[in-house]
């Protein structure tokens, strides 16, 4: 028996590696992902002050601060009983846009995206941004900076800073737009909107047609059926701010549909020896372990998950693109390489509700910006969708302001043995009879690419 | 160090957020500049060399690594004393490498008391077994192991030699381009230098000061009449603006919410040897409390209007921890070197 080791897992968030044990015929017998990290957080966090909650925890993650903050800060809302204005959620959104816009694109083109605008073999040294820039030239490369930055510019515009932002408050926000601002926002989101469709047909025309990529993508290995899950709204269609759980199983059909204040009846977390990460699964089915089963508990989260949990998306130019992954891989989409046409999707729907939102003025230059906070009620839940997935913030805090309690349940977590069987299935198609081709290997990071992880996030 | 021909350069991480990855993602268009002096030999947040690419390397064959992110296990160390002598110059880059950062408010709790907190009784957690996760594990005869979280989180400079800090939670990318710029050039400062400015975070904001004293310290959220103008400590939030070095254009105090002491303490504190943050903020707020009413003692006085600050521990060392005279929740468990 012999081992392959990946160490580190590259162009992704935080620390990994997998170990992929070969038997006597050099046939992959067992594949591993490791998340070797842990910062604590769930510990550390009690005992500080609560209204501090937002900035510490964003700091569970610097690539998706932004959901952090706001699922902290909505969690204040119901700690303290202090609904936030109208005039505060506009802000908070506006800023939660902004983030999907600039994570969306930073994954497309400097994380995960390489190894498909690229191609899975290319040299190492040119799977990057780097290579992105020589091959598609600085012109786009200035356009993908240019965009990343809008998200990153509304962010600073509230926050003060684009990583880590001091914003939140229980029951509201520190800050707003001006007029002047509003303007702004308004040409970056139409700029965005059409960013987007550039992205979306440069997917179509150097990614969908390539060879490795058409038949991999609906290939059995880089596929796999298990529930999914993610925030909707009333007409089921993926919320990125609020609404109910939901979760759909591997033929599409609703499983259930929560509030995410009851999401402890519904999600667990199982622990095994060999990680630092946790494994969430959905508790009517159990924990079985790594297997692929319709009676496994494992689901997934993320633009595949918020698109297999859904029913169509919020705005018109995003529900047409929806149509046509739907036309073509049919929904639900258990094809793990689809992440990335949903994700582009995702950054047209989030740019179209960002203009939406930024042509109504009435709403974001008048009203409070704060709801008073109420008598403490000392527990609370908030949830929200971030890049990643679902995101689950649980306090609670004493008469003093000071938390006791926090349970963090954070969206790579939520795919974390969705990962794990995609990469042990990409392992066992690419590595075949002992042949070990370095180049190949890639093609196994590129099973867990296309979730986009955040495994510093994930362990937190 | 003047480059005349290609540097080569490399980011690592340790026990960190990736923020500071995606600080130097928001250089921009000065990448391309980052990219016309040196080769990015390492960097796995966005290129794909890994450990054995940079065990290869030749010692000191890197000519600056830019290392951020906290020492909190076996892993960080390991790859912190690799890339110290793969390196000419090592950046220690962010609050967690720099000063611990806020993964350093672990060295509250014990490892023991963080790892039974996470994996056993954590409110969504189902673990019947009470499994933890083990340094060495056997999976179905498969032997697999993850690295072991060491007893306390340490700085960077902890472990091995640093030659300059970039402070920040993330750094300020003006900050990060001076320090490239200098790099560049060749016109780079003594070593052991922090490369930021090195006057407080209230030099640079603009809220109006009126000299007030301070009648009592309150929580954000308990005040709804806040004045974004005017100065946040004088209104009574706890603002650590006083004990915290500029550089971040005073970023959070422009969103109306108080500096929390990212930058960590500038040098020109008699105190900073032990990077005392938390002690200079409570001299700052002493001078400002107001002791006029006589009846009490002034130590009543300051006392009472402190009440407010539940967790000064916290919200003083939320980035130094590790760094400061407290250190670790208890110092009669050393950590091994």
């Amino acid at each position: 028996m012999s081992v392959i080791e990946i160490n580190p897992i590259t162009r992704l968030e935080g620390h990994g590696n997998i170990k992929i044990f070969k038997g006597d015929d050099g046939n992959v017998e067992a594949a591993y992902l490791q998340i070797p990290e842990l910062r604590g957080f769930e510990k550390f966090c009690q005992g500080r002050q609560s209204e501090l909650m937002p900035q510490l925890t964003s700091r569970i993650c610097g690539v998706c601060p932004i959901p952090h903050h706001l699922a902290s800060v909505k969690t204040l809302d119901e700690v303290f009983d202090a609904p936030p204005t109208s005039r505060a959620v506009a802000m908070r959104k506006l800023m939660h846009y902004g983030y999907f816009i600039e994570d969306h694109l930073l994954h497309f083109y400097f994380l995960g995206g390489p190894d498909l605008l690229m191609g899975p073999d290319c040299e190492p040294g040119k799977r990057n941004i780097i290579g992105i820039i020589e091959k598609y030239g600085k012109e786009v490369a200035l356009e993908i900076m240019k965009h990343r930055k809008y998200g990153q510019n509304i962010i600073k515009m509230l926050g003060g800073k684009p990583i880590h932002p001091a914003f939140g408050i229980a029951g509201g926000v520190s800050k707003s737009v001006n007029e002047g601002q509003v303007d702004e926002i308004i040409e970056m989101a139409r700029s965005c909107v059409d960013f987007s469709k550039f992205t979306l047909s440069l997917y179509k025309e150097k990614i969908l047609e390539e060879d490795f990529h058409a038949n991999a993508i609906g290939s059995e290995e880089y596929s796999l059926k298990c529930f999914n899950m993610g925030l909707v709204n009333e007409s089921n269609e993926p919320d990125f701010y609020d609404g109910d759980i939901r979760i759909t199983d591997s033929e599409g059909v609703e499983i259930v549909k929560f509030d995410p204040a009851d999401y402890l009846d519904h999600i667990g977390e199982a622990v095994e020896k060999f990680s630092y990460m946790k494994f969430p699964f959905y508790k009517e089915k159990g924990w079985k372990g790594l297997v692929e089963s319709r009676e496994n508990g494992v689901y997934r989260v993320g633009p595949l998950g918020r698109y297999n949990a859904s029913t169509g998306y919020s705005t018109p130019l995003a529900q047409k693109e929806g149509e046509k992954l739907e036309k073509m891989f049919g929904r639900p989409c258990n094809m793990t390489l689809a992440y990335h046409w949903t994700r582009l999707i995702e950054v047209l729907n989030v740019s179209e509700l960002l203009l939406e939102l930024s042509l109504d003025r009435g709403l974001l230059l008048n009203g409070d910006l704060r709801t008073p906070v109420g008598k403490i009620k000392g527990k609370g839940v908030g949830c929200i969708e971030a890049a990643r997935g679902t995101l689950i913030h649980d306090y609670e805090v004493d008469k003093n302001g000071l938390m006791t309690d926090v349970n963090l349940i954070v969206p790579t977590t939520h795919n974390a043995a969705a990962i794990s069987l995609s990469i042990a299935k990409a392992a066992q198609m690419e590595i075949e009879n002992g042949v070990k081709d370095t180049d190949k290997m890639n093609r196994v990071e590129l099973a867990l690419r296309a979730y986009d992880p955040c495994f510093g996030c994930a362990t937190h | 160090m003047i480059l005349v021909s290609k540097g080569k350069i490399a980011f690592y991480w340790a026990g960190s957020c990736g923020g500071c990855e995606v600080a130097i993602v928001d250089l921009d268009e000065m990448l391309f500049d980052v990219l016309e002096n040196f080769d990015i030999v390492f960097w796995p947040c966005a290129m794909d060399a890994k450990y054995s690419d940079v065990e290869a390397m030749d010692n000191s064959e890197i000519d600056v690594c830019f290392f951020n992110g906290c020492i909190r296990n076996d892993e960080n160390k390991e790859i912190a004393e690799m890339l110290r002598a793969k390196s000419k110059i090592m950046i220690a880059f962010g609050s967690c490498s720099h000063l611990g950062g806020i993964p350093g408010l672990g060295n509250l709790s014990t490892k023991d008391e963080t790892l039974d907190y996470v994996y056993k009784r954590s409110k969504s957690v189902v673990n019947d077994e009470g499994t933890i996760p083990q340094n060495s594990t056997d999976e179905h005869g498969n032997f697999i192991g993850i690295p072991e979280l060491r007893e306390y989180v340490k700085a960077l400079d902890d472990v091995v030699e640093v030659d300059y800090y970039i402070p920040g939670c993330p750094p300020p990318v003006d900050v990060i381009k001076t320090a490239l710029l200098a790099l560049i050039s060749g016109e780079v400062p003594p070593r052991k230098e922090v490369l930021a400015p090195d006057r407080t975070v209230c030099h640079e904001c603009k809220k109006e000061k009126r000299d007030m004293a301070v009648k009592s310290i309150k929580r954000i959220y308990q005040l709804d009449d806040l004045d974004p103008k005017r100065c946040l400590l004088e209104q009574g939030i706890l603002c650590m603006g006083p004990a915290t070095r500029e550089g971040c254009g005073a970023a959070c105090l422009t969103a109306n919410m108080p500096c929390t002491g990212c930058m960590g303490p500038p040098s020109m504190s008699e105190l900073s040897e032990n990077c005392e943050q938390g002690a200079r903020m409570v001299s700052a707020i002493t001078s400002m409390t107001d002791v006029a009413d006589e009846k009490n003692s002034k130590e009543e006085e300051i006392k009472t209007a402190l009440d407010e600050i539940r967790d000064p521990v916290g919200v003083m060392y939320m980035y130094s921890m590790p760094k400061s005279i407290l250190r670790r929740r208890r110092k009669d468990v050393s950590d091994r070197d």
